[in-house]
């Protein structure tokens, strides 16, 4: 049911996800970005285990528990390079170069 | 001894040394959660980690010694050769940077002992990685691994170098993993399942080597895990990631988190995607970029922790030619060269820690300068490490590239051993400066290498590493007999005995 269209839906959403990762310059708004690539892959599993069973749906938790001790560390991190900076604009953030 | 991975007792059994490390790193959290403030504390800390991987070592000794192998159908987690010599390279490795780590955390007065319990989720996250046997365990132990060092590299929070560091290893992590992930997602939508062994069945029996989207799911994977073997283009984080991490971090991040990602990708290469040709191609020019930027920009190079930075990217691009190879011999150079790049880098980023009080990050290569007639040993022990890695015969790092070369040569990859060989003779005009600096420039002030301070641990690490390499370059025979048997075990036909997936979708296809 609606596997093509489902797919397709995902395929967008994940390449939006991409373009936001390059395109914009806040960490945070980048993180944000990476989730949505995530969830597109959520939903791309959901809409496989129509046709493959139930273990697409089994992923989908794990990859939510993965995101979700992602967002942990990554807070905690942007944090601390807020501590540091007072911003977490990366255009700001060059201590590392060369 | 056999194990039938179907019922839990044997289940129970191939996971001991995952197992063992799991109970030890809770148990040292608990421990830490009430004694985290002295030094003595972390010095507690540290040796319950080291009594943790020698423990998870032993298990894995263990079930290595009885022969352990998995009967039946194919399950989450491999039970292989491949598997445990991994296991010990990746426990060495973590006990070798637990050692460093002793005088380093109360030198610079980091008196966190999570970094200990971090260190060994780390562990634990490449050994399932390494260890598992299907794409979902792959990116599970992938995961926890990457947490715990994002944690880690930016682990002392003085240092807005290090948060800065953490940052940018864990925004581009993250994507990386997402990439990974949707490569799993097509994969499995490809071929139905999720293991490596049916995955590599059903692209034989369905034909599947063109479909579309198992071909854009295995370039998918491969972005992935190019972002965490760091291979060019997309190496863009790791130079700065290694700058600013605290040193024993960026040696394990070299070396451990290097070899698990590349242990796994050649599992994943080996036993699902064997039947694809395409992924040669991709692979061959990963590894030809790699070579040649990762040794060209590290000629540019002016401090010893940057310069060390780009040499790992390059050594990541010869592994990788082993991997192009595609052979069983290219297997085998794999693990041998992984072993000798292990000990080679762990020695010199040991050195750069004790070379650097209060920011190694400022050590140029030029303040290496007479190091020889101030600290005859240490400059012997960095002469060794550099001449590893240039591959000089007489050290365990010429062995590995001659067995990566007589692989490459051996599939008929003969422009991709010419390239090796071109690209070794540019890194020598990083590696021999070094050596230049440190034998045959004076001394820039009276007694300027007293303040580098290794520690008897310390000290310890170096010399062993040493003593490796350069054991291993003499007589490599027992190390590539295991690395044969262990290549070749990736490669062994699993068994076809078990009921099929349900068949793919039609999309796509």
């Amino acid at each position: 049911m609606l596997l093509g269209p489902s797919l397709a839906v995902s395929a967008v959403l994940f390449a939006l996800g991409v373009a936001g990762v390059l395109l914009r310059r806040n960490a945070i708004v980048i993180f944000m970005c990476v989730e949505l690539m995530l969830n597109a892959v959520n939903l791309t599993f959901v809409a496989l285990a129509q046709q493959l069973g139930v273990a697409g749906q089994i992923f989908v938790f794990f990859v939510m528990a993965v995101a979700a001790a992602e967002a942990g560390v990554g807070l905690a991190i942007m944090l601390a390079i807020y501590r540091h900076r007072h911003t977490v604009n990366l255009q700001n953030i060059n201590l590392l170069k060369g | 001894m056999s194990l039938d991975l179907a019922t839990s007792r044997d289940l129970l059994r191939a996971l001991l040394p995952e197992l063992v490390l799991t109970l030890v790193g809770m148990a040292l959290l608990l421990v830490i959660a009430w004694r985290h403030r002295t030094a003595a504390d972390l010095r507690v800390a540290g040796w319950v980690t080291l009594a943790g991987l020698a423990a998870a070592g032993a298990a894995a000794w263990w079930l290595w010694w009885h022969t352990a192998h998995a009967l039946g159908a194919p399950a989450m987690i491999a039970v292989d050769d491949f598997r445990f010599v991994a296991d010990g390279l990746l426990l060495g490795t973590a006990g070798l940077t637990v050692l460093v780590s002793f005088d380093y955390l109360e030198r610079e007065r980091l008196l966190a002992p999570e970094y200990y319990a971090l260190l060994l989720f780390a562990t634990l996250g490449m050994m399932l990685m390494v260890g598992g046997e299907d794409l979902m365990v792959v990116f599970l132990g992938l995961e926890l691994m990457s947490v715990a060092v994002y944690a880690l590299a930016g682990i002392n929070r003085h240092s807005a170098a290090a948060a800065e560091a953490a940052l940018k290893y864990f925004l581009l992590g993250a994507f990386a993993s997402a990439f990974l992930l949707y490569g799993i997602a097509l994969v499995y939508g490809a071929t139905a399942t999720t293991n490596l062994s049916l995955i590599g069945v059903q692209i034989r029996t369905l034909g599947l080597d063109n479909s579309p989207m198992l071909l854009i799911g295995l370039g998918l994977l491969l972005v992935g895990f190019g972002f965490k073997v760091a291979a060019v283009p997309f190496h863009m984080w790791a130079p700065d990631v290694y700058d600013g991490s605290p040193t024993p971090v960026t040696g394990y991040m070299a070396t451990a988190v290097k070899a698990a990602a590349f242990a796994a990708l050649l599992r994943v290469l080996g036993e699902a995607f064997g039947g694809v040709p395409a992924w040669h191609h991709i692979v061959w020019w990963l590894a030809v970029a790699t070579m040649v930027v990762g040794n060209l920009v590290a000629l540019a190079q002016r401090t010893l922790k940057r310069m060390l930075a780009y040499s790992s990217i390059a050594h990541a691009g010869y592994l990788l030619v082993a991997v192009a190879a595609g052979t069983s011999a290219g297997s085998a150079a794999f693990v041998f060269y992984l072993v000798a790049y292990t000990l080679t880098t762990l020695a010199a980023f040991a050195l750069l820690a004790a070379k650097g009080r209060d920011g190694e990050r400022d050590v140029l290569i030029d303040d290496l300068a007479g190091l020889a007639s101030g600290r005859p040993w240490l400059a012997f022990a960095l002469a060794i490490c550099m001449l590893s890695l240039l591959g000089f015969p007489g050290t365990a790092g010429f062995i590995g590239k001659w067995y990566i070369l007589v692989a490459a040569t051996g599939a008929r990859q003969l422009p991709l051993a010419a390239i090796l060989v071109l690209t070794s003779v540019i890194s020598a005009g990083y590696y021999l400066s070094v050596i230049m600096a440190m034998y045959m420039q004076p001394e820039p002030f009276e007694r300027a290498h007293t303040a580098m301070r290794i520690g008897r641990l310390g000290g310890a690490v170096v010399a062993v590493s040493v003593a490796g390499v350069l054991f291993l370059g003499i007589r490599p025979n027992r190390l590539l007999d295991l690395a044969k048997t262990s290549g070749d075990g990736l490669r062994a036909g699993p068994a076809v005995t078990t009921p099929a997936p349900p068949s793919p979708p039609s999309v796509g296809r």
